[in-house]
C-alpha cells in the first residue's frame, strides 16, 4: 500500500497545480527531516553491521596479522582458523552438544508447554488461577535466585554435569514463557470446534492432538523460534550446572575459550568460533525474519 | 505413542462424553472418565511437576538457605537469621556491585528505549508531512538490520565487542586513522573511566533493534486518523511524538521498560564476557557476577543465596517503581484522553 502512495508522490501530476504547489512548499522541511532520519538510521545500521563484518574478516587472519592492523585484509583467505577451532578447540563437539540439548529441550518444552497452556486456557478447575500466577512468578524472578539450590537438586538426583540434566532445566525455565504465549493463543481459538470434536466422539487426548494443536500452529511456530534463540543463547545455566569440559555447550565453551589465558589464545580461531556460533542463529533469523518480527508485533496487540 | 495410548480412552469418552457435550457445552461438568483423568494427569501434572521441581522449589529453598551459613559441601548448616544480609550490607564489594546494577537499571532502559522510540517514530511516521501518514523509504531494511543483534548470543556480543574495544581493536584503529595518537593502544575495557560506559554501550547495542520493532508495531496500531487530526490541528513532528505517540503507546513502553530493567539488573553474560573479573577497580562488577563467584568459587552458598534474594527484591521493587511512575504520570493526562 505504501508503495503505491510513494510512486504517486514521485510522479507529480502537472494538472494538479494546487497540490504540487503545496508539495514544494512543504517539502523543504520534509526533506531536512527525511535526510536527518535516514542519516541517523544509516549510521545505526553501520554500527550494527560493521562489527560483524569485521569479525568475519578477522576470522580469516592469523593471530599475527590481527595484532598488526585491525584493517588489513588477511594475506590468505583460507579456512585454517575454522578447522583449528572446530577440531583443536573442540567447537565441533560443543556444537554437537548444543544441538542435542537445545533440540531435545525445544521439542519437550513445546509439547509440554502446549499441553499445559491448553489445559489452563480451556478448562476451569479449582486452582487453575493459582497455577497461572505460579507461572508468572517463574517468569519474573531472576534465575540467579534459583541457581544455588538448583545445583544441589541436580546433584541429588544425579543429573549434575549431564546433558539430560541440562536439557531438563532448559525445559523448566523455558516453560513459563511458552505457556504464557500459547495460553493467549489457545484462549483465542473458537469453542465450537472443540465442541464439534467432542460431539464427533473424540476424547480429550484426540481433541488436543488432532484438532486443537494443529490449529495453534502459527503460535507454536513463533514460540518455537523464540525458544530456539533463547536456549541456544543460554549462558548461566550451562556454566553453573554443566562444568564437565567434554559436555560443554557452545556459549560456555566460547567463554572459556576466550578466557583461556593471555597470549596463548589463538585469536584467529576465536573469531572463527564466533562465526561458527552465530551461523545457526543467523540462518534461523534469515529464514524466519518475517515471522519473528510478526510475533513481536503480535505481543503488543493483546 | 500418544495416539495409540489415547485410543481406549477415546472409546470411553465416545460413549460417556457425548450427551454432556451436547447439552451445555461450555459449562458441563466433566465426568471423571479415564480419558479425562489421564489427560489432566499428563497435560497438567507433567509440566507442572517439572516446573515446580526445577523452578519454584529452588526459589523457595534459596530463601531458606539465605538464612543459614551453609558452605555447600559440609553437612553442617546453622541457622544464623539475617546475619548474611547484615554482612552483605557491610560488604564494600557487594555494595559496589549493587550500585553498578542500579546505575545500569536506570541508564540502560532510558537510552535503549529512547533510541528505539526515536528510530521507530522515524520509520513509521517520519515521512513527508502531507498526504497519508507514512514512514521513511527503505524502512524494512533498517528494521531487519537493527533487529539482528537480538538473535546473537549475549556471550558472543560481549566477546566480539571486547575485541573491537581491545587495544588493537577496530575502535582504536579508527581513532588512529583520524590522527588521535593518544589512542595508540588505549584499553577501553581496562580503564576505570571508560569500562562502564563501553559496557553500557554494548548492552544497548544488543537491545535497541528488538524494542524498535516492538514500538513500530505499537505505533502502527494507532489509527491513521489520529495522526491526521493532529496534523490538521497544526502539531509538528515533535509535538505529535510527545503528546500523541508516546501517551498512546504508554503501556508498551512500560512493559519494555520493565523487561530491559530486569535484563540490566542481571547483565551477567555481557559483563562476564567483557570483563570476567569485574573490571578495573570493580567498576563493572554486578551482583550476579559476585553471586556466582561467592557460590561456585568460594562455596559460600548461604551468602550467595542472600544475594539472590536481594537481587529478586530489587527486581520486584524496580517493577513496582515503573508501574507507579507510569500510573502517576498517566493519571495527570488521562482526563484528556478518555
Amino acid at each position: 500500500m505504501s508503495h503505491i502512495t510513494e510512486t504517486r508522490k514521485q510522479t507529480v501530476q502537472p494538472n494538479d497545480l494546487a497540490r504540487s504547489l503545496r508539495k514544494t512548499k512543504l517539502s523543504r522541511g520534509d526533506r531536512a527531516v527525511g535526510t536527518a532520519s535516514h542519516a541517523m538510521l544509516i549510521i545505526w545500521s553501520i554500527i550494527v553491521v560493521l562489527p560483524m563484518l569485521w569479525t568475519l574478516m578477522t576470522s580469516f587472519k592469523t593471530t599475527k596479522e590481527i595484532f598488526a592492523s585491525p584493517f588489513a585484509l588477511p594475506a590468505e583467505w583460507n579456512f585454517e582458523n575454522y578447522v583449528s577451532a572446530w577440531t583443536e578447540y573442540d567447537i565441533g563437539g560443543m556444537f554437537f552438544n548444543t544441538i542435542l540439548v537445545v533440540g531435545f529441550a525445544l521439542v519437550i518444552v513445546m509439547v509440554l508447554g502446549a499441553m499445559c497452556a491448553y489445559v489452563l486456557a480451556r478448562f476451569t478447575f479449582p486452582g487453575s488461577k493459582a497455577i497461572y500466577y505460579l507461572m508468572l512468578a517463574g517468569l519474573t524472578f531472576p534465575i540467579f535466585l534459583a541457581i544455588v539450590p538448583l545445583f544441589f537438586i541436580l546433584k541429588n538426583i544425579g543429573l549434575l554435569n549431564t546433558l539430560p540434566g541440562l536439557t531438563l532445566t532448559y525445559v523448566a525455565f523455558a516453560l513459563p514463557f511458552t505457556v504464557f504465549f500459547l495460553f493467549a493463543f489457545f484462549k483465542g481459538l473458537p469453542d465450537e470446534i472443540q465442541e464439534a470434536a467432542y460431539v464427533d466422539g473424540a476424547g480429550e487426548w484426540r481433541t488436543f492432538f488432532q484438532v486443537m494443536l494443529p490449529m495453534a500452529k502459527p503460535g507454536m511456530a513463533s514460540v518455537a523460534i523464540f525458544n530456539f534463540l533463547g536456549l541456544w543463547n543460554q549462558f548461566l545455566l550451562p556454566i553453573a550446572l554443566n562444568t564437565d569440559k567434554s559436555k560443554y555447550v557452545l556459549s560456555q565453551g566460547m567463554a572459556s575459550f576466550a578466557s583461556s589465558a593471555g597470549y596463548a589464545v589463538n585469536f584467529g580461531a576465536l573469531f572463527a568460533a564466533v562465526i561458527i556460533t552465530i551461523t545457526p542463529v543467523l540462518i534461523v533469523y534469515v529464514i524466519f525474519q518475517r515471522q519473528l518480527q510478526g510475533s513481536v508485533s503480535q505481543g503488543t496487540m493483546k | 505413542m500418544t495416539a495409540a495410548g489415547a485410543d481406549p480412552g477415546n472409546a470411553i469418552a465416545a460413549t460417556l462424553g457425548k450427551p454432556g457435550g451436547q447439552k451445555a457445552p461450555r459449562r458441563r461438568r466433566r465426568k471423571l472418565t479415564f480419558d479425562y483423568v489421564s489427560f489432566m494427569a499428563v497435560f497438567l501434572g507433567l509440566p507442572l511437576a517439572i516446573f515446580v521441581i526445577f523452578v519454584i522449589s529452588p526459589f523457595v529453598q534459596a530463601a531458606y538457605y539465605s538464612l543459614t551459613d551453609w558452605s555447600g559441601f559440609s553437612q553442617t548448616m546453622n541457622f544464623i537469621g539475617v546475619q548474611n544480609y547484615v554482612n552483605l550490607f557491610q560488604d564494600d564489594q557487594f555494595m559496589k556491585a549493587m550500585g553498578n546494577n542500579i546505575f545500569l537499571a536506570i541508564v540502560v532502559p532510558l537510552i535503549t528505549l529512547s533510541l528505539a522510540l526515536l528510530f521507530a517514530t522515524m520509520i513509521t511516521v517520519g515521512g513527508p508531512s502531507h498526504g497519508q501518514t507514512r514512514g521513511l523509504k527503505a524502512s524494512s531494511f533498517y528494521r531487519v538490520v537493527s533487529f539482528f543483534p537480538y538473535v546473537i548470543p549475549g556471550i558472543i556480543i560481549g566477546l566480539m565487542w571486547a575485541q573491537i574495544f581491545g587495544p588493537e581493536g577496530l575502535v582504536n584503529g579508527f581513532l588512529r586513522m583520524f590522527g588521535l595518537d593518544m589512542f595508540e593502544s588505549f584499553p577501553w575495557l581496562g580503564d576505570e573511566r571508560t569500562a562502564m560506559g563501553v559496557s553500557v554501550f554494548v548492552i544497548i547495542w544488543g537491545f535497541v533493534g528488538f524494542y524498535m520493532v516492538l514500538f513500530i508495531a505499537s505505533i502502527k496500531g494507532i489509527p491513521a486518523e489520529t495522526f491526521e487530526a493532529v496534523r490538521l490541528d497544526g502539531a509538528g513532528r515533535f509535538r505529535t511524538a510527545v503528546s500523541i505517540t508516546i501517551p498512546l503507546i504508554r503501556d508498551n513502553i512500560q512493559t519494555a521498560y520493565i523487561y530491559v530493567g530486569i535484563m540490566a539488573l542481571d547483565a551477567f553474560v555481557y559483563m562476564a564476557a567483557l570483563n570476567p573479573n569485574g573490571g578495573p577497580a570493580n567498576s563493572t562488577l554486578v551482583m550476579s557476577q559476585y553471586l556466582f563467584e561467592a557460590a561456585f568459587s568460594h562455596g559460600k552458598f548461604g551468602y550467595a543465596s542472600a544475594m539472590g534474594v536481594i537481587l529478586a527484591a530489587i527486581t520486584l521493587i524496580f517493577a513496582a517503581v515503573v508501574f507507579t511512575v507510569n500510573r502517576l504520570a498517566g493519571g495527570k493526562e488521562d482526563g484528556g484522553r478518555r
